[in-house]
């Protein structure tokens, strides 16, 4: 556990929080955030495209209806929690749903260098894995939502499905997929030292961001109340573990089993907050914000990845990595 | 000179796109945003991301057009968004225009 820690990124992501919770003067320029993130969800499709070209399409199937269960079961459960444990509204229960059962792309690639950095060998297509698994969760919560709703505003459905499937994360994941698979190892080894050597560095620098993201909703962590300080906690647990049993029921290796649970506990704060805003507006941003990004964003980076190997080990058998 | 009617709107780039196809519906031949930061009863509004960024708009249009348009933001978005508006009167070159 001590060795994830002491990798460069989470290093990045500790130095961010704490200069951004000292309230030091430094800034990530918001033109260069968007660059990084645009560069990050391209490299992390793209990596994963040249990956899938090197797999066979049968052994995908079972995975991604796992992946897609997932992310149908999850919110489900996130918001049978919110709603009669946490007594959270309708709105309010619905709109953190969907954030936990939709993905963090970032998290993602970190459990990859962590894979990576413990030799763990992992399937190829894993980033169709995250591709699958970051819409369908906040489909399931805005319909929960809106099921509930009494004075009914009709909601524009085919807008949303325009910004939901044609958002910035997913246009970028599905083409980088493409343009990997498309090109695959070989075409890519004209452009591989402006797309993939430099990939941890920016992850790194990104994280420094994401900490001073992180900082500026820590003053809210107060506000939300102790419950959903243990659900950003517990959550990510209840989820990796039924992830860590889809992964060993679909067949997936250790590494896989590990990066499926990785998704299934980490909470989006890309994808899941824009389209929630617009589709759940009366839910509390403060809410599902802080707790995707101030509590469960650090904790799956520091003790959820090494712990979800261990269950991946557990559950999984050794024999498969 | 013409009177007409400056509303500035300022509110979350979440809605920016929402925003401007309401725009259209309602029927503003024009209008200007910039991006804005700052602090309010929902908070410090830093722009460091995308979901703490806001957005200036400017209309200049007529009055009666003006009236109406602060009455549908104020119906539409005022419960769950953070906006405020505020109009001030300004002179215009060209009638016609807005």
């Amino acid at each position: 556990m001590i060795d994830n820690l002491l990798n460069p990124a989470v290093l990045f992501f500790v130095l961010g929080l704490v200069a951004g919770i000292l309230k030091s003067d430094l800034k990530v320029p918001q033109a260069l955030y968007e660059s990084l993130s645009l560069y990050l969800l391209i490299v992390i499709g793209m990596k994963g495209g040249v990956e899938l070209s090197k797999t066979s399409i049968q052994s995908i199937g079972l995975p991604v209806m796992g992946a897609l269960a997932l992310g149908i079961v999850i919110p489900l459960v996130a918001y049978a929690i919110l709603k009669y444990v946490g007594k959270f509204s309708v709105p309010d229960a619905a709109a953190i749903a969907a954030h936990y059962g939709s993905v963090s792309a970032v998290t993602y690639a970190v459990c990859l260098s962590f894979l990576q950095k413990m030799n763990v060998p992992f399937e190829g297509f894993s980033a169709v894995l995250l591709v699958t698994m970051e819409v369908p969760a906040i489909v399931v919560a805005i319909m929960i939502a809106r099921l509930y709703r009494s004075k009914t505003q009709a909601l524009p459905w085919g807008k949303f499905f325009h910004e939901v499937f044609l958002s910035k994360s997913i246009v970028l994941l599905v083409g980088g997929l493409i343009i990997g698979v498309v090109v695959g190892d070989a075409g890519m080894e004209p452009v591989k030292n402006v797309f993939f050597d430099p990939f941890k560095g920016l992850l790194a620098f990104f994280l420094l961001e994401m900490g001073l993201v992180a900082s500026s909703r820590i003053k809210d962590l107060k506000k939300v109340g102790v419950f959903l300080v243990l659900f950003g906690i517990g959550m990510p647990l209840i989820s990796a573990l039924i992830g860590c049993w889809i992964g060993k029921f679909t067949g997936l290796s250790v590494g896989g089993t590990t990066i499926l649970a990785t998704l299934a506990a980490s909470a989006s704060y890309i994808a899941a907050p824009a389209a929630v805003r617009i589709a759940i507006p009366e839910a509390n941003p403060s809410y599902y914000l802080t707790a995707s990004l101030a509590i469960t964003f650090p904790f799956n980076l520091t003790i959820g990845l090494p712990l979800y190997y261990k269950w991946a080990q557990w559950i999984v058998g050794k024999a498969g990595g | 000179m013409w009177n007409k009617k400056l509303v500035t709107i300022v509110t979350e780039k979440a809605i920016e796109s929402n925003l401007e196809d309401s725009f259209k519906d309602w029927g503003i031949k024009g209008y200007t945003i910039t991006d804005a930061r700052g602090k309010g009863n929902r908070g410090v509004r830093s722009a460091v991301w995308d979901q703490a960024a806001n957005i200036r708009i400017e209309v200049v249009t007529d009055g009666k057009m003006a009236e109406l348009l602060c009455e549908r933001l104020k119906a539409e978005y005022y419960d769950n968004y953070a906006m405020i508006l505020f109009t001030v009167d300004v002179q215009t070159l060209r009638d016609d225009k807005f």
